[in-house]
């Protein structure tokens, strides 16, 4: 069949930085992937065709890359399933990180993410005599994390990275993840203290960008709530983030439904006044377009309200 | 028509144009919407941080009271209500023992929820079951002379595989079809199913503020007139923070942010005031004069 590959192009060392989109049709077998196209562009037409591959069998990560518009694997993509009706499948160098030359980026902060969050086993107490035991079940939990390969493919479409490169991002965070749940690790509090700062948890937009992208099923952003619901339960409470969730639990809990402006106020801080009156603009704003819903103790529960209190109790063990 | 009709938290709060814009389209085609009276918050996957199960349950309470009702499809308003909803559906019908274990929770209020439940978004509504060849015929205002931008956001996308786009790919393009139902052009940018930057509005407001500014920009270099979003918490950021999302980028954004029902109802002839748009931040005036151009 024929394919026709939208390249973009670049060459930051070149006289002509900034980049173009360069097109190739070439004849390729049905079965072929965006890899083997690539690699067949770059033997057959076009050698300056700059692209990073190594296993062709989505184990080595090396490959990830933009298809129209969203990150994989070129070896694990094959070029039937994403040639849009046009005919024309558009590849891009990932996202989020500097490019070296057309489809090879630079990992370098990638790995400097993965570093922040200290990537190995730190025990605590004396050494075993033998070796540290980890049962069967607790090690069950972090298979699919372990999976990791290490393409960036998450970090290449996460959404919050894109506007704040001190994100520590989903590949990081499920890599801490990995040692936080990992019973043979002792460094959970200094863990979770750095996790809770800027940068860490909380920063994750809920996008769910890593979790449709990762060709592991690592699902980094569900590592990222459970590590979210980890530094709460630590006592970590002076956070936006914490105060959030839970006056969104005591709104539910106790009306059944959101009371969204004391949401806002809880999350800020009821005595946080120079975040209040900044708040001030937006909020008469939406006064006087009606869009001010009224707080408690005026915001009316729900009819039955208090059987979403009755699961509460029961599940999260509250009076 | 008739369906179990779950309005949302934000609906009868922060965007209360939603819901009546919602009721006036809804009347012109034939949709009886019958509220789930009672039903809780869905979490909107906040809740779900503190305690997975706990969500669920909430949720599966709402399923199980719609069917009470004698319904087999949840209508949403509310991208995050419809994604929350589809992501526990998902869990309770695919992890066995779960719904069970669910159940017997449940029963306290006896309530029973049989995993029978569809959850839809208004959009999947209008396009799989209505159909645009069905909605056509009810445009008297076609949108000629509109450019408007589809803003997915995530929750009505993501996770493909509990929202269904494998079986329906088409839902990817929903949008756009019903912008060309109503006679419009949709307008494609690159931040089409990014975050609004909403859920991080009150812990890194900066980021958020950078998300409204980039994607209204964006929409806004790409010819968008408007910008169209299937979800309240959407519309919440892209246009009650654009002012500020507008300082930050030291530029004037001025895009007008609409929602779903907002859309098709200008193309059936609504009035403003009957869509609520006077309940905007940004202007929708503009939009409204060059909807009222005859093709």
């Amino acid at each position: 069949m024929q394919t026709k590959l939208s390249v973009r192009r670049q060459d930051p060392e070149s006289q002509q930085p900034g980049s173009r989109m360069q097109e190739y049709t070439i004849e390729v077998p049905e079965h072929y992937t965006v890899l083997d196209a690539l690699i067949k562009v770059r033997e057959e037409v076009d050698p300056s065709l700059a692209i990073r591959c190594s296993c062709r069998a989505a184990i080595c990560g090396s490959c990830a890359v933009r298809v129209n518009g969203r990150a994989r694997l070129a070896c694990n993509t094959k070029l039937t399933n994403v040639t849009p009706e046009d005919g024309v499948v558009v590849v891009e160098p990932a996202g989020n990180q500097p490019v070296v030359k057309d489809l090879v980026v630079d990992l370098g902060v990638f790995w400097s993410k993965i570093r922040a969050v200290a990537p190995y086993l730190q025990p605590e107490g004396p050494e075993p005599e033998e070796e540290y035991i980890a049962p069967n079940e607790s090690m069950l939990l972090l298979t699919e994390v372990m999976g990791c390969i290490m393409c960036g493919a998450c970090v290449s479409d996460c959404t919050a990275l894109e506007v704040d490169s001190n994100f520590l991002g989903p590949a990081a965070l499920a890599k801490a993840f990995r040692f936080t749940e990992d019973p043979r690790d002792g460094a959970d509090a200094d863990r979770l203290h750095n996790l809770n700062e800027y940068g860490g948890v909380w920063d994750c937009t809920r996008c769910m960008m890593c979790v449709e992208v990762c060709p592991k099923g690592v699902a980094p952003m569900d590592r990222i709530m459970a590590l979210r619901e980890r530094v709460m339960d630590a006592g970590m409470t002076n956070t936006v983030g914490y105060r959030h969730v839970a006056a969104f639990a005591e709104s539910v809990e106790h009306a059944g439904w959101l009371d969204e402006t004391m949401l806002a106020v809880k999350s800020w801080g009821m005595f946080n006044v120079p975040k209040l009156i900044a708040a001030l603009p937006i909020g008469l704003r939406a006064l006087k377009r009606g869009k001010l819903p009224m707080p408690a103790p005026f915001h009316k529960k729900r009819p039955g309200h208090e059987n979403v209190a009755r699961i509460f109790k029961r599940l999260e063990g509250k009076k | 028509m008739k369906y179990a009709f779950y309005p949302g938290c934000v609906s009868r709060g922060g965007a209360p144009e939603l819901y009546t814009s919602t009721l006036a389209v809804a009347e012109k085609l034939g949709l009886e919407l019958e509220e789930i009276v009672g039903a809780a918050c869905t979490g909107a996957g906040v809740l779900q941080e503190k305690g997975l199960k706990l969500g669920d349950t909430l949720n599966a309470r709402t399923f199980a009271m719609a069917e009470r009702m004698g319904h087999t499809t949840i209508v949403n308003i509310c991208s995050t209500c419809q994604g929350v909803m589809a992501q526990a559906n998902y869990r309770l019908l695919n992890t066995p023992g779960y719904l069970e274990e669910i159940n017997e929770i449940l029963k306290e209020e006896g309530l029973e929820y049989q995993g029978r439940v569809v959850i839809k978004h208004l959009a999947w509504v209008l396009v799989e079951e209505i159909g645009l060849d069905a909605l056509r015929p009810l445009i008297v205002r076609p949108l000629t002379e509109l450019h408007i931008a589809p803003f997915y956001g995530c929750y009505i996308l993501r996770p493909s595989w509990a929202l269904g786009i494998d079986e329906n790919p088409g839902r990817e393009q929903y949008l756009e079809q019903i912008i060309e139902a109503c006679g419009g052009e949709p307008v494609n940018f690159p931040g089409r199913t990014k975050c609004c930057g909403f859920p991080i509005l009150m812990i890194n407001e900066r980021n958020s503020l950078a998300m409204v500014g980039n994607h209204t920009l964006s929409a806004k270099d790409h010819g968008a007139d408007a910008m169209v979003t299937p979800c309240p918490l959407c519309h919440l950021n892209l246009d009650g923070y654009q002012p500020k999302a507008s300082s930050q980028k030291g530029t004037k954004i001025n895009m007008p942010i609409l929602h779903l029902p907002q859309l098709v109802g200008m193309a059936m002839g609504l009035s403003d005031r009957e869509l609520g748009m006077h309940r905007h931040v940004v202007s929708t005036k503009d939009v409204m004069a060059k909807a009222s151009v005859r093709a």
